[in-house]
């Protein structure tokens, strides 16, 4: 973790995403989308942490991060997400979901899509609709699904213009996080510490299943699904908990692991190496969580297979349950086997960090101190 | 649109009469407040309000253009009657503002907000926290007869431009970082005693060298986009821009030097010329450019890049210019052979020896009479050049102050002065030489600018002029309020107090820390700053954060964490008040109880769970399961909130076949009283199923006890006056339904006293 780059860019950052990388090639990261927040003008922007050398001249040093384009958005960016190489999906705080495309070959972006008042409040008296923000967003080509303060859930279709499935009230408090499980089925976690699962193959609007922390209701702020196991889920919470629930079973969480001071903002399993986790929070601290099974001999191996295996991971991770009979070190219950590596990954502490994304040997995360963190080096 | 979203500002009204020159109105302000002027205020600002919906349409663009020009030209006395307003009460101010005053350096400029007609004179305005609002009215003292209003705009006057520029953005956020890791070396000194003092030295140099980075930082930045703006007017004012944090980083490095190191006579004079060298750098590029060039020799510059090689005493690369000369013109090769060798030999002090002071004057003395000698015999009489450059080395001034063009300002003459005149200057004379070569360099042409002053005052190491200075001359509180704070760990301020608020440098960091609260984005950089001013921080913290507009939940929980980082309880309710009081607007129920349930509201969640009841009555089924299944302990907050709890567990009993659990939770919710006494008919209502079913549910105890509760609500009704038809209809419903009560609950009763007797008599 020597090589951590800083850049300072004048807005708030809410969200950082990697863009994919095609499945099966052997590309790394190298571009990524950030979303601003609580600005008077908020943007949508591309960055590129390629080797620009010799083309830029103003002294641009390699492993500095450079703009590659943005564009306005209206409202806080509360949520970013790639719908595919070239398109981004962004929540607003108005309440609307914004479709952008990406034209690489003059470097612009350009609204594509864009569903307004996607989330709204109705009041009692008035038929007036008041927008509300929409807080979550989750894409699986061609389907989005949103979640919002208004407590409802949206299913849109990239190429349709009314939204294709609508639960209201699907939540008496605020959804917080969405996240797909199995291909119909989502997941939302709210502010009252509930995860509730969804099945769109259902009618109605009620949920197939929740799950709850008892007793105190923490708010629950962000959601990651095991890229291989998917029954494994890990959450973050307002007390900055880690939790990590198996939601076949049972409808309390498997572990709670003490984490950060303040509001965990997210948390992400590796894409590739879902051994590793990690969070970010107000507390403006950034982990890593180690939990592969901790034989030295073993993780040694696995770095001399080098990329070309991490990108194997991640070409069939789309298959179901490949990896179903390794058993997940997340769901070990011994404390004694289930040894957990933890180490800080920002030097020194700032302001809230937002957001963050691991792709590869990648990771970028984006701070309220207005500065974005790029590290391509996170298991050396 | 700026304050939207929470209107509860509390900003002190005022009016004034003649107002058009901003700077006047601390002047005036307190004229308003005689009893008389009081009252017509409170209309003229009743008016303005009245008139708002017109006005709002050119509120914002109005604000963000027009009315953000005030700059620096409130600062002084204005900005002390801001601060002063904050904490003090009204009398209290008047006393502030007068101390202000007393000390007020020069008028304070003048700003005309572009757009009012100051012909009508009429003008009300208000005090925010970082900002002022102004807007004409149409109150006329004279007819007392309302006009049409002339303009619709309300402007914002904002003192502190520099915090809304992009590029100054990164100097406040990465100095934040700066400014709070200093901020915790105290902290993280305890128990390392013994070396502690080395130790805060080193550290405190170290995050001097950090800011200045910083500003370096941006300033290179500011120049890239002066350079490509394509607008000149833009360019030029990203190039003004540059010069200011060029000025800046100038005078922080001299405070660096004289205050934070401390240099001792000697290496004052290295780091002197090192200041001298980072700052007058043009030399870099035309040492660049001669060299890059086929004959360096014959270059036009080589004479003047030469010379100014030997003004920043950069002897070395001086010596290696003259070689070049040498090889090329075999006449002056011996004259440049013997002028390298003096500056070879001129004695410098080497950090790391053990050389003493005594030692290198003598040394140097030694040097100084052999360049005189060279001088006398004419040794370099044939070559003007080299004559002159021997005359620098030995500290001529009549031939330093014909370089002039070349040293630039007076500073740097200063500094070559002491170079090759006074090399082991004691801090204490420097104020002397620096006095003496001001003059010289002036030579009673032009008058000393601010940043001479500035330098001046440090030279005379009076630190508090320095601040003072650089308060008036620069357009923001960054600067001063940083200086001031890492020269207050250095220990240099001990003494100094102010006889209002605190001491200054909690006087500035709130400066500046107000600013950024007035920034709709950089709020959170000025928590941490508040937090570290001791006396009055956490106050202008609680002013501060009740008035950040709350758009969304999230935004509304980072300032909910940062209130209750700090346990102040009392924004903790009002923020979840807010909230839940929107949630309530937007129909939102389970949200509305979710807040008022961690601000511990009790009256609040009263509220909600009436709401909840009343549309239960209304709609027949419960909405929000998923909160009100959930409550768990939370559900002790309030009366009815229990109730509410209570109530809709006796559904899911009863839904779940559970009757005689149902039966006895329904009849404890009455005998508890938990259960509001407007309520007790839809209990009792509620009862008949269970009084219907074929097996016994209530015991004949139990019915007593429920025939008892419909008395009581019954013989407690009070008499109607003149009925009307709908009352009848509803007393007819009502009627009907405790005759309805009555027989069910008679029936039960004889069917539990036959059952219960004959269980006794099996």
């Amino acid at each position: 973790m020597e090589e951590i780059y800083a850049k300072f860019v004048s807005q708030k950052i809410s969200k950082t995403r990697w863009r994919p990388v095609p499945a099966g090639s052997l590309q790394t990261a190298e571009t990524f989308a950030t979303g601003s927040w609580d600005n008077e003008e908020n943007r949508v922007s591309l960055w590129s942490i390629g080797d620009f050398g010799n083309l830029d001249s103003d002294g641009g040093f390699e492993g500095d991060h450079q703009l590659l384009c943005d564009i306005k958005h209206h409202g806080d960016v509360m949520d970013l997400q790639f719908f595919d190489q070239e398109r981004i999906v962004a929540a607003s705080s108005t309440g609307s979901v914004t479709l952008f495309l990406h034209h690489p070959n003059n470097q612009t972006l350009s609204v594509g899509q864009q569903w307004t008042a996607a989330h709204y409040h109705t009041s009692p008296g008035s038929p007036s609709c008041r927008s509300a923000p929409c807080t979550g967003v989750v894409c699986s080509n061609p389907e989005i699904v949103t979640v919002g303060e208004d407590g409802r859930i949206n299913l849109f279709r990239a190429d349709h213009k009314e939204a294709v499935r609508t639960i209201d009230n699907a939540d008496s408090s605020t959804l917080h996080a969405v996240t797909f499980l199995r291909t119909p089925e989502i997941l939302t976690v709210n502010s009252i510490g509930q995860l509730k699962i969804w099945d769109f193959r259902q009618q109605g609007n009620e949920p197939s299943q929740i799950l709850s922390l008892t007793g105190d209701r923490v708010p629950l702020h962000c959601v990651d699904r095991h890229p291989n196991q998917q029954h494994v889920v890990a959450t973050g919470g307002q007390d900055g908990m880690l939790s990590i629930w198996d939601v076949r079973q049972g409808t309390m969480p498997v572990s709670l692991l003490k984490a950060h001071e303040a509001e965990m903002w997210e948390v992400h399993f590796h894409p590739s190496n879902p051994d590793h986790l990690f969070t970010c929070s107000e507390d403006g601290s950034l982990w890593h969580w180690d939990a592969s099974t901790d034989a030295p001999e073993k993780s040694s191996l696995f770095h001399e297979g080098g990329r070309s295996s991490i990108f194997l991971f991640h070409s069939i991770s789309n298959q179901a349950n490949v990896h179903q009979s390794v058993i997940s070190s997340w769901l070990s219950t011994d404390p004694a086997k289930g040894r957990i590596e933890i180490t800080s990954l920002l030097p020194n502490r700032t302001l809230s960090v937002n957001s963050l994304d691991v792709l590869g040997p990648c990771l970028v995360c984006g701070t309220d101190a207005e500065a974005i963190y790029v590290t391509r080096q996170l298991f050396s | 649109m700026r304050g939207c979203s929470r209107q509860r500002l509390i900003w002190q009204k005022g009016y004034c009469e003649d107002r058009l020159p901003l700077a006047q109105f601390s002047l005036t302000r307190c004229r308003g407040q005689d009893g008389g002027t009081r009252v017509e205020c409170r209309r003229v600002v009743a008016m303005a309000e009245r008139r708002g919906p017109c006005g709002i349409g050119g509120f914002g663009p109005a604000g963000s253009t027009g009315g953000a020009r005030a700059g620096s030209s409130l600062a002084t006395g204005a900005e002390l009657e801001a601060r002063a307003r904050s904490f003090g009460g009204p009398a209290n101010s008047r006393w502030l503002r007068l101390g202000a005053m007393e000390e007020l350096d020069g008028e304070p400029t003048v700003t005309l907000i572009p757009g009012v007609n100051s012909s009508k004179k009429q003008m009300c305005f208000d005090w925010g926290p970082g900002e002022m609002l102004v807007c004409e009215t149409s109150f006329n003292k004279k007819e007392k007869s309302e006009t049409v209003p002339g303009c619709p705009f309300i402007y914002i006057i904002r003192k502190d431009v520099d915090v809304y520029s992009q590029i100054l953005r990164k100097l406040f956020n990465e100095s934040h970082g700066i400014f709070v890791g200093l901020q915790r070396i105290e902290e993280e000194l305890t128990g390392k005693s013994r070396k502690a003092h080395h130790f805060i030295f080193c550290r405190l140099v170290r995050v001097s060298k950090n800011y200045r980075s910083v500003i370096r930082a941006c300033m290179e930045e500011m120049h890239q986009v002066a350079i490509a703006a394509k607008d000149p007017a833009c360019s030029c004012q990203f190039s003004s821009q540059v010069s200011i944090l060029s000025a800046m980083e100038l005078i922080w490095n001299l405070c660096e030097i004289l205050f934070i190191e401390v240099a001792p006579a000697g290496p004052l004079l290295l780091h002197l010329l090192d200041w001298v060298r980072l700052h007058v750098c043009e030399v870099d590029n035309l040492l660049a450019d001669v060299l890059g060039s086929e004959n360096p020799r014959k270059h036009e510059s080589f004479w003047k890049l030469v010379t100014i090689l030997v003004l920043q005493g950069r002897l070395d690369e001086a010596r290696q210019m003259l070689s070049k000369e040498a090889d090329s013109s075999p006449t002056s090769a011996g004259m440049c052979r013997i002028l390298g060798d003096l500056m070879r030999t001129m004695p410098v002090l080497s950090p790391g020896t053990t050389q003493t002071l005594t030692e290198l004057e003598l040394k140097w003395q030694h040097w100084h009479e052999e360049c005189e000698r060279h001088l006398q015999d004419g040794t370099f009489a044939s070559s003007p050049h080299l004559e002159s450059l021997c005359k620098i080395m030995l500290g001529d001034e009549a031939a330093l102050l014909e370089q002039k063009e070349l040293l630039n300002n007076w500073y740097h003459f200063l500094v070559t002065r002491l170079l090759y005149s006074h090399p082991t200057v004691k801090p204490i004379d420097l104020h002397f030489y620096a006095q003496s070569s001001l003059d010289l360099f002036l030579g009673g042409e032009s008058s000393p600018e601010p940043l001479d002053n500035i330098l001046m005052a440090a030279f005379e190491f009076d630190i508090h002029q320095v601040i003072k200075e650089c308060s008036i001359a620069l357009s923001n509180w960054w600067f001063v309020a940083h200086l001031t704070d890492l020269l207050d760990h250095c220990k240099l301020l001990q003494s100094h107090n102010l006889y209002f608020g605190s001491n200054m440098r909690e006087f500035l960091l709130l400066e500046y820390a107000s600013g950024l609260f007035a920034h709709h984005s950089l709020w959170q950089l000025g928590v941490d700053y508040f937090d570290y001013c001791p006396e009055l921080g956490r106050v202008s913290l609680e002013l501060h954060i009740e008035r950040i507009p709350l758009s969304t939940e999230q935004k509304a929980l980072k300032v909910l964490r940062i209130c209750e980082q700090r346990q102040m309880t009392e924004q903790v309710r009002s923020i979840c008040k807010i909230l839940a009081m929107k949630a309530v607007r937007n129909n939102r129920l389970g949200s509305a109880l979710s807040w008022s349930i961690r601000a511990k509201d009790a009256a609040f969640a009263t509220l909600v769970s009436d709401r909840f009841l009343r549309d239960y009555c209304e709609r027949g089924c419960f909405s929000d399961l998923d909160l009100i299944d959930n409550l768990g302990p939370a559900m002790m907050l309030s009366d009815r909130l229990t109730f509410l709890g209570k109530y809709r567990e006796f559904h899911r009993l009863y839904g779940e076949k559970r009757f005689v659990d149902a039966a006895s939770l329904l009849l404890s919710l009455m005998t508890s009283q938990i259960a509001p006494r407007s309520f007790w008919m839809t209990l009792l209502t509620d009862a008949l199923p269970l009084l219907e079913q074929k097996q016994v549910i209530f015991s004949a105890e139990q019915t007593y006890e429920l025939m008892r509760c419909l008395e009581d609500l019954t013989s407690g009704r009070p008499v109607h006056g003149e009925p009307d038809a709908q009352r009848l209809q509803d007393d007819d419903i009502e009627t009907t339904k405790v005759e309805m009560l009555r027989l069910a609950l008679a029936r039960n009763l004889a069917r539990a006293i036959i059952k219960e007797g004959s269980l006794e008599g099996s």
